[in-house]
């Protein structure tokens, strides 16, 4: 059986005195859709960026591509976060840089590719997000925000990365290109990156979706299972999330 | 703020600019694409602040070679203002006055792009993407600032010395080719490179304390107002501190 791309056990992290993350355990197997879901606040978008490794826990074990990452140096964990593909909530483009030079960016830095297969490749990344190659030319700020998300993922993708994590992916999308969005993560599972967390609180691309959903309450994984088992559970604090009465 | 947090905090900005020097020494050595990068940094620093660096230097030569015409014309002595005023703007007028004017708005340039990076999450776009952005957002900065500001010093110091020779011309009567003669008899090599040295150092001081204010900032947008305002401040000590050290170190080595 090949290893685990993402293993994490006993993950705490804490700001200002605070556990976000008490002590949560999951490992995605590779070729699986992963969804993590809970509440405003409940540490999804924490969790995720421990696994990156763009925070730091502070205690416990995380293992990417077979390797702990929770000690490394910025300089070592760069090899392990070029074959991540990371999808920030709010897109997070060089505001500098036209759509063009965001999506080819990691190309450029990674790649020795010529500019004419760099810039097939970023025809393909924006039109697998829906996008019109007539953005190229554009400007982070001459874009909607959902146009913005789409790429976020279309950049996030161009360097086809083995493991791609998703913040909120369909956030400000409207139902049309949620769906896209939707479908795009169901094709990656045949691909290279055929591996995802996906952190939401769309119940609808949860279900479409993930081979597994883990609800996160108050830093902890009240249940982990297939989107069937979750509908079935009688976990109370499952059941009120999803019955939209978790506080 | 009380005063032993105020401590703590100055402790931990010196502590914070310090391991960036450090992470700068380690990754010194950028991919050849990164060349760009420098070359746009030393256009945006450079170029961009050319007039007012040169301005600056004209006005300052000038309002020397007055002043101490004016008193030196007491002493019958006027015509040694071209090598008062050349040894005042070579070894300390030309690198300090260039660093405070130009180096304040090159950092706070910095800090203003590097903070607002920050709060838009795009150095963690950086990061994710498994760009090195030492190396990317750093070190092409400081490499740049260590090029420009002795340039700028070096056109800044000669038109200084036009600037005070014009002056003592008009205004005191100095002949023309008695100034430069005077001028280059008591001016040494010693004392041009002493002022380039000293601008080598404010040029990495100043990209080091704009990068780092830029990407230390917190408190959102309101904070990294806070943090542009605070690198004019900075550099402005930091020049004039480490001009007195600087210039007792020089003094040592080559006097």
């Amino acid at each position: 059986m090949p290893e685990s791309p993402i293993e994490a056990a006993d993950v705490w992290k804490g700001f200002n005195g605070r556990d976000v993350l008490r002590g949560i355990s999951f490992t995605v197997a590779k070729g699986e859709t992963f969804v993590i879901m809970g509440g405003s606040g409940s540490g999804k978008t924490v969790c995720l960026r421990v696994l990156a490794g763009l925070l730091r826990p502070d205690r416990g074990r995380i293992r990417v591509f077979g390797t702990s990452i929770e000690r490394l140096s910025e300089e070592e964990l760069l090899p392990i976060r070029r074959r991540l593909g990371y999808v920030f909530q709010g897109a997070a483009l060089f505001d500098s840089l036209t759509v063009h030079e965001n999506v080819a960016y990691p190309l450029r830095e990674h790649t020795d590719l010529a500019e004419g297969q760099i810039a097939r490749r970023v025809e393909h990344c924006l039109s697998l997000v829906g996008l019109d190659p007539d953005v190229k030319t554009k400007l982070p700020g001459e874009l909607s925000g959902g146009m913005r998300k789409r790429v976020g993922i279309a950049r996030a993708l161009a360097a086809e990365p083995e493991v791609m994590l998703f913040d909120e992916p369909t956030a400000g999308l409207d139902p049309t290109n949620s769906k896209i969005v939707a479908e795009l993560i169901g094709q990656l599972a045949t691909g290279t990156c055929d591996t995802s967390i996906v952190v939401t609180h769309d119940v609808e691309l949860a279900n479409a979706v993930a081979d597994r959903i883990a609800v996160l309450v108050d830093g902890r994984f009240a249940a982990i299972g297939t989107p069937d088992e979750l509908r079935k559970s009688t976990d109370p604090a499952v059941v009120a999330f999803f019955s939209g009465e978790a506080r | 703020m009380t005063s032993s947090s105020y401590l703590l905090r100055s402790l931990a900005w010196y502590g914070g600019v310090g391991l960036l020097v450090g992470q700068v020494a380690r990754n010194l050595a950028l991919p050849r694409r990164y060349t760009a990068v420098i070359i746009h940094e030393m256009e945006v620093m450079g170029v961009r602040s050319l007039g007012v660096a040169l301005i600056a230097a004209v006005f300052t030569g000038m309002v020397l070679a007055l002043q101490s015409g004016v008193n030196m014309q007491r002493f019958g002595a006027e015509n040694y203002v071209g090598p008062l005023v050349a040894l005042s703007m070579l070894r300390e007028l030309g690198p300090v006055l260039t660093a405070i004017l130009v180096g304040g708005k090159v950092a706070s340039g910095i800090t203003a792009e590097l903070g607002s990076m920050l709060v838009t999450e795009q150095i963690d776009a950086l990061r994710a993407l498994g760009v090195n952005y030492i190396k990317r957002l750093v070190v092409p900065r400081v490499l740049a600032a260590l090029v420009v500001f002795p340039l700028l010093t070096v056109l800044g110091d000669a038109i200084g010395l036009v600037g005070g020779a014009v002056i003592a011309s008009a205004e005191l009567g100095v002949d023309w080719y008695a100034y430069w003669n005077t001028t280059f008899y008591w001016v040494t090599p010693r004392d041009f490179l002493t002022g380039i040295g000293k601008s080598v150092f404010f040029g990495g001081l100043i990209a080091v304390v704009g990068c780092y204010n830029g990407l230390s900032s917190e408190g959102g947008t309101e904070g990294l107002g806070r943090a542009t305002t605070s690198t004019v401040m900075h550099v402005a000590l930091g020049v004039i501190v480490s001009d007195f050290f600087l210039t007792k170190l020089f003094l040592l080595l080559f006097w």
